[in-house]
């Protein structure tokens, strides 16, 4: 395997840099986070994501991603 | 008495509840059923990733078979920004209702009436049943309901500060204005004032605060469900009108003293 793609990248999630390994999916980094998919909806570059594209979106470098969910308001 | 429809959803409950700012999820699910209640609100945020444990959702201690669940837009400052929230609650949730909620001024949490009528008709046009929370202003009313939102919401004091209905006049005009619902909407600190709203002529109330400090919040919901009742009821059975001077109850004949004295 070439070294470099083994490097980390970074993106930006939820306003703060994260590293993630290469090739990691949408449904990857739910999975990492702990975050059930069903409860939380994800934003990729201002782009709204289906739940059903989680596991074939591939994060890249420099991403921006929020995940967002739920809570009480008024 | 009849019922309340919004965007042909019919409410047999006119008191609407805000989710937030409860102690627990299991006393904001108690309270929401001592209410009666049958729309709820939901605020949209980002997961807090840097917190231990991951909370239970929140829409998990809902119940969407008994209460419509109406996310806000709070946070948003701009047209865009409620636009953004918007989409991404019915992304979330599959929701189409939205409570338009925009609110540039953190002291006093005022709705911006010119991105509130802009982000309202990008949102009617994109299929949402829009709810907007506006001050208690009534050409911002018609206009909102000129681009078709399902209701208006307009503020009876500033959001969470339990000062009751200060802008009666202007929510008077309000209600005799529109055709769509009116929903008296923040401000609203005791049941009495819920019940002022209705008899006013409000067709629902949404509380938040009053309901979520009290110290049992569960009984305030009760409380607030049995004012907004009794003046529906009120209302429904046709009040006498006012008069400046006494008009007695008891009969005015037949005292127990001579006939003829006591009168000038």
């Amino acid at each position: 395997m070439d070294a470099n793609a083994a490097d980390p990248i970074v993106v930006r999630l939820n306003g703060r840099e994260r590293s993630l390994a290469p090739d990691t999916s949408v449904g990857g980094l739910l999975a990492q986070l702990g975050l059930d998919p069903a409860a939380v909806v994800v934003e990729l570059d201002g782009d709204i994501l289906e739940r059903d594209q989680h596991a074939q979106i591939t994060l890249r470098a420099g991403a921006q991603v929020e995940i967002v969910h739920f809570v009480g308001g008024g | 008495m009849k019922p309340l429809v919004i965007a042909g959803r019919a409410f047999s409950s006119r008191l609407f509840v805000g989710t937030g700012k409860f102690g627990s999820a299991a006393v904001m699910a108690e309270a929401i059923d001592a209410s009666g209640s049958e729309l709820v609100t939901v605020a949209l945020r980002r997961v807090d990733l840097t917190a231990p444990e991951r909370p239970d959702p929140l829409i998990s201690r809902l119940k969407p078979d008994r209460v419509v669940i109406v996310p806000n837009t709070s946070g948003a400052r701009t047209a865009e920004e409620a636009v953004r929230i918007a989409r991404l609650s019915r992304a979330a949730g599959g929701f189409d209702w939205v409570k338009l909620e925009l609110t540039p001024d953190p002291n006093y949490l005022l709705p911006d009436p010119i991105e509130t009528l802009k982000a309202a008709e990008i949102l009617v046009k994109e299929g949402f049943i829009v709810l907007p929370y506006i001050n208690a202003d009534p050409v911002l009313a018609m206009r909102l309901q000129e681009v078709g939102t399902a209701a208006v919401m307009p503020l009876g004091a500033p959001i969470g500060t339990n000062r009751g209905v200060r802008t009666r006049d202007m929510i008077e005009i309000i209600v005799e204005q529109a055709h769509v619902p009116v929903i008296v909407d923040a401000g609203l600190g005791l049941p009495s004032h819920a019940a002022a709203a209705i008899e006013l002529g409000a067709d629902a109330v949404l509380v938040n605060t009053a309901i979520a400090g009290a110290g049992d919040p569960v009984l305030m919901a009760k409380a607030f469900a049995r004012a907004t009742e009794a003046a529906e009821m009120g209302r429904a059975a046709d009040p006498g009108g006012e008069s400046r001077i006494a008009q007695a109850s008891s009969p005015l004949t037949g005292f127990l003293r001579p006939e003829g004295e006591g009168k000038a």
